[in-house]
């Protein structure tokens, strides 16, 4: 990415949402360390076909996403590759936070004494965001987890590793299809943390460097390079030209 | 973690008093409705056999099975004895009572014509797969109130997707055998929507899927 055409810190609690075009690029920083950004894909020209985390886990044989993977809809076709990542790990498996979870660990999010730092959950920034454009709880999936890092040992057990993306930490991801991207700065629904994180985590947005032949998230497996083709022929049925 | 080294739980429960049974061939489905307090066991006839299964909250079916709230809220990714399958309000739906198979799988979702596609070939879409099972029960029984968004994140009965400590996910061998079943009982008055999977590209059933069995008990 060059110069980004567009830069925001969003703070603790926040929620965003854009509609990205093919080509766009999405860098975040983790500005004070210990964040975690929630997001959500969507077609936004067919707005049941969405980010798919099984289908994004099977088709790369991993259980962790890092630069080189990419995200899968559930129709077959990828909307964004990770073509940065300073952390090598990030989670797609546990979920937002609910508010009970929030309130019980931190206390409840009250507007009358919190103002604009209210302690919101990834759920119901998820809700707020997703109903601006007509989508509701059954149109939410499992979300990708960017900064958080969830291990599993051999039997199966999960954990969040603690203080696993220092400030500054960065990640970027290139859109493959235009894509409706839905995200918060909500804490991890695992982070047991003495107080509700407070620390922003910076946008920027920008027109990443064209796809080529050689792309490693493309190359990284037969799969990926199939499911780019599935994104070629949607390409092609939709604005013209060579598939 | 292996079969041989997790506690198998068998159930008391007599087919000969189930309220209902019923036999689901390879690469059909089976939609229906169970209140709460009552006792579901899938049972793996002829061993080996993934069934893609997913349950909805009888009176808003927006509130659902949920893998994300399921694994995180029990601290683990695999799916056995005492496991409780909770929705994506973070409510008890169903907790499991008897398994003898050892563990269950709800990180691999289902496969799809789209994603087969990805997985295998491109020339694979035009194979029997979960997905289009769910979308022709949905096609055959709007009574239900199910469309295309209701359908998330599934469970796999009797389906083993290891993760190993470094972050890689394979589809095993299964562990399941012939007569292995799983058991659970209903929290809430639920909807449940099995595909009998009839994926022939991984050994999830053991490249032959076969019958499986459900079975109903009021207590």
């Amino acid at each position: 990415m060059d110069t980004p055409y567009y830069s925001t810190q969003l703070p603790a609690g926040g929620h965003w949402s854009l509609r990205l075009a093919r080509g766009s690029q999405l860098r975040l920083t983790d500005l004070h360390g210990g964040a975690n950004v929630g997001l959500l894909f969507y077609n936004p020209d067919n707005l049941l076909e969405r980010y798919n985390a099984p289908d994004t886990l099977k088709c790369q044989h991993s259980f962790r996403l890092t630069k080189g993977h990419c995200l899968y809809s559930d129709m077959g076709r990828i909307f964004a590759s990770i073509i940065a990542d300073d952390l090598g790990w990030h989670d797609t498996v546990c979920g937002s936070s609910h508010a009970a979870q929030i309130a019980a660990r931190w206390g409840g999010r009250d507007y009358q004494q919190q103002r604009n730092a209210w302690q919101q959950n990834g759920t119901d920034a998820f809700l707020t965001e997703l109903a601006k454009y007509g989508l509701g709880k059954a149109d939410m999936a499992a979300c990708l987890n960017v900064f958080s890092k969830v291990v599993a040992d051999e039997q199966g057990a999960i954990s969040l590793v603690a203080d696993h993306s220092p400030a500054g930490s960065q990640l970027s991801l290139r859109f493959e299809l235009d894509t409706l991207v839905v995200l918060h700065n909500c804490p991890h629904p695992l982070n047991s943390a003495a107080s509700y994180p407070t620390g922003e985590v910076q946008l920027e947005l920008g027109w990443a460097e064209a796809l080529t032949e050689q792309d490693p998230c493309r190359n990284h497996c037969p799969e990926n390079r199939r499911g780019f083709e599935n994104n070629a022929l949607y390409q092609a049925a939709r604005h013209g030209g060579a598939y | 973690m292996t079969a041989s080294t997790t506690t198998l739980q068998h159930s008391n429960r007599e087919p000969a008093q189930a309220v209902q049974r019923q036999q689901i061939d390879a690469g059909d489905y089976y939609l229906g409705r169970i209140a709460a307090g009552q006792y579901l066991r899938i049972l793996d006839l002829a061993g080996n056999q993934a069934a893609d299964t997913l349950f909805f909250n009888a009176a808003d079916p927006a509130e659902r099975y949920s893998a994300c709230d399921t694994v995180r809220e029990q601290a683990s990714l695999y799916l056995t004895t005492g496991s409780v399958l909770r929705s994506n309000e973070n409510r008890p739906m169903l907790q499991i009572v008897a398994d003898t198979c050892g563990r269950h799988d709800t990180l691999g979702g289902a496969c799809a014509s789209e994603s087969n596609t990805v997985r295998y070939a491109l020339e694979k879409r035009c194979m029997h797969s979960c997905r289009d099972s769910w979308m022709l029960a949905i096609a055959e029984q709007p009574q239900w109130g199910l469309s295309k968004r209701d359908i998330s994140h599934n469970i796999n009965f009797f389906m083993n997707v290891p993760v190993t400590p470094e972050g890689g996910l394979t589809f095993a061998d299964g562990i399941s055998a012939a007569g292995k079943y799983v058991e659970m009982k209903a929290e809430m008055d639920l909807l449940v929507l099995i595909s009998n999977c009839p994926q022939l590209n991984n050994p999830c059933n053991g490249y032959n899927p076969t019958p499986i069995e459900i079975l109903l008990w009021d207590h």
